[in-house]
């Protein structure tokens, strides 16, 4: 069975997939890509169900290769030229990977997928609890990891796919991102003038940042209240205020809960920038309400069916 | 029981029950029981239990029938005589008891009166976060109420028992916390390859037993 080599990890490479979204009573993160939208988007453009584990490159400069042919397919960061097209790598043919100038994460999908033992259902890493993935730590160099069995063939002549993704799903890293909320739990904690800071001024993204979300630094945003809160659930997306007044975006190895007040959501369709957010990048936050979260999603969910379905046509040709 | 249903995001919400775990539980077995369409998960918090959707489409549309569900059917508090007691060994010497001294000068209780107070408690699990497997514990005897402390460690031993403010809990893996260690379990509470992967969950009755130094390095073993 074919291998993936590690010839260059990078800063922190890990095996993820969908993540283990069932045992939050357990205290486990959810995790899994931190960007799922390309990761299914990826899997897609070279055959695989959009499900299946990859890795996930956070900046880079990394390096892979594969002892067989594989096609592999990358969204993301802007790492290399193919973005969200899908390239053949000839046996141990390398993958150099440049650190992206922009953005932060890239996932990177090889045809017949990772094939990594799964722990409670799923094959993403789990950094904090030190398990899933492979050996439930970051990838090293010269690591090698069993390849599944190739997929229905894909067919297409030359080095890269005659299809590819949507840009703004294939290349989703910017310097300066609009995140679109909805207001959190304890939104009415903080005084109208403070909302209005939070939706108009511009946060930077802190050095503090990593899987488990991104510290913004900018105006402080006071409570009214003193009071504390009981400890209650929080989500990937969810921004806490901390006790300094600075904003945090949660992402996909987030607590399971947490004490901070809760401002402010990151909507569902606007994960995959917040999964690109890297140090002295700007953000902004834009109000929306629940329903247009909801249509942004059905519309993004429906563009991806059709997607899929133009992506089998081609494979089975 | 007054129940405010408040989103997380654009595919979550927060019913909030009151600080209690009878309604907690109840809230939660209702509604996983119930099994809407659409809900990934039913998460039980200290005060609260999280309803977590595939998407926010099936949040969208299961939202109406979770409404009527709580409004309709009370949830009702579940029978004691289910929870299961875990006993729970540690071992309150100093070598593992990092911060009996502390604690001690708070309470003004000595390192063996504290060790005798702790393990006479009955506790219950009012939730499990943090880390994998940290059970949140209630029912620390109010004389050992300590602050947490001021800088946090930056790697707490796995196994680590600790109270902090009027709470007790017991660190699964090494981690950072600002809990105040005061004795330590050769238990694993938390094993991936394990099912259930975590030792305790929520309405979990846990005793602890105090260890000597040579009973804790023949549990090791």
């Amino acid at each position: 069975m074919g291998k993936i080599i590690v010839r260059r990890a990078g800063p922190l490479t890990t095996v993820q997939d969908l993540g283990r979204p069932r045992h939050r009573f357990a205290g486990i993160a959810p995790g899994g890509a931190l960007d799922p939208h390309a990761l299914r988007v990826a899997n897609l453009l070279v055959g695989n169900p959009e499900e299946a584990a990859l890795l996930e490159i956070t900046l880079g400069p990394a390096e892979f290769s594969c002892t067989d042919e594989r096609v592999v397919a990358l969204c993301g960061a802007e790492v290399h030229d193919s973005l969200g097209q899908p390239i053949r790598l000839a046996p141990n043919e390398s993958l150099p990977l440049r650190a992206p100038r922009r953005g932060c994460r890239a996932w990177l999908a090889i045809a017949g997928g990772l094939a990594v033992p799964p722990i409670l259902g799923s094959f993403a890493t789990d950094l904090r609890g030190g398990f899933g993935g492979w050996k439930g730590r970051a990838l090293r160099d010269g690591d090698e990891l069993p390849l599944g069995p190739a997929p229905s063939p894909l067919k297409f002549r030359g080095p890269s796919a005659p299809w590819r993704a949507p840009a703004e799903w294939a290349r989703t890293g910017a310097r300066h991102a609009v995140l679109r909320v909805i207001p959190g739990a304890e939104w009415d904690d903080f005084a109208p003038a403070t909302q209005t800071i939070f939706l108009h001024e511009s946060y930077a993204v802190a050095a503090a940042a990593d899987r488990m979300g991104a510290r913004l630094a900018g105006a402080t945003l006071p409570r009214l209240t003193n009071s504390e809160l009981l400890s209650e659930a929080v989500a990937p997306g969810t921004i806490q205020v901390a006790h300094d007044g600075q904003p945090i975006v949660l992402l996909g190895d987030c607590q399971t809960m947490g004490g901070y007040p809760k401002i402010a959501h990151v909507i569902t369709v606007d994960l995959p920038l917040a999964a690109q957010l890297r140090p002295n990048d700007i953000v902004r936050f834009q109000p929306v309400n629940a329903t247009e979260a909801q249509e942004l999603f059905a519309a993004r969910e429906a563009d991806l069916a059709l997607f899929r379905v133009g992506l089998a046509l081609r494979v089975a040709r | 029981m007054s129940l405010e249903i408040t989103p997380l995001g654009d595919s979550a919400l927060i019913v909030r029950v009151g600080d209690s775990l009878g309604e907690v539980l109840a809230t939660q077995r209702l509604l996983a029981g119930a099994k809407i369409s659409g809900v990934e998960e039913v998460a039980p918090a200290l005060a609260s239990v999280a309803v977590f959707f595939e998407s926010p489409s099936a949040l969208t549309n299961a939202t109406a029938t979770l409404q009527a569900l709580l409004r309709t059917r009370r949830p009702t508090a579940p029978a004691t005589a289910a929870s299961r007691v875990v006993e729970v060994p540690v071992c309150y010497e100093p070598a593992y008891g990092l911060d009996l001294l502390p604690v001690a000068r708070h309470t003004g209780l000595s390192p063996r009166e504290i060790a005798l107070c702790h393990a006479s408690g009955e506790y219950e699990v009012r939730c499990v976060g943090f880390t994998p497997g940290f059970p949140y514990l209630s029912g620390l005897p109010k004389t050992l109420t300590t602050p947490r402390r001021a800088a946090p460690r930056v790697a707490v031993p796995p196994g680590a028992v600790a109270i902090a403010g009027g709470q007790a809990g017991i660190y699964p893996l090494a981690s950072p916390g600002g809990w105040n260690i005061i004795g330590r379990t050769p238990l694993r509470l938390f094993d991936p390859a394990r099912e259930p992967a975590a030792l305790l969950r929520a309405g979990d009755r846990v005793r602890f037993v105090a260890l000597t130094e040579t009973e804790f390095a023949r549990w090791e073993k």
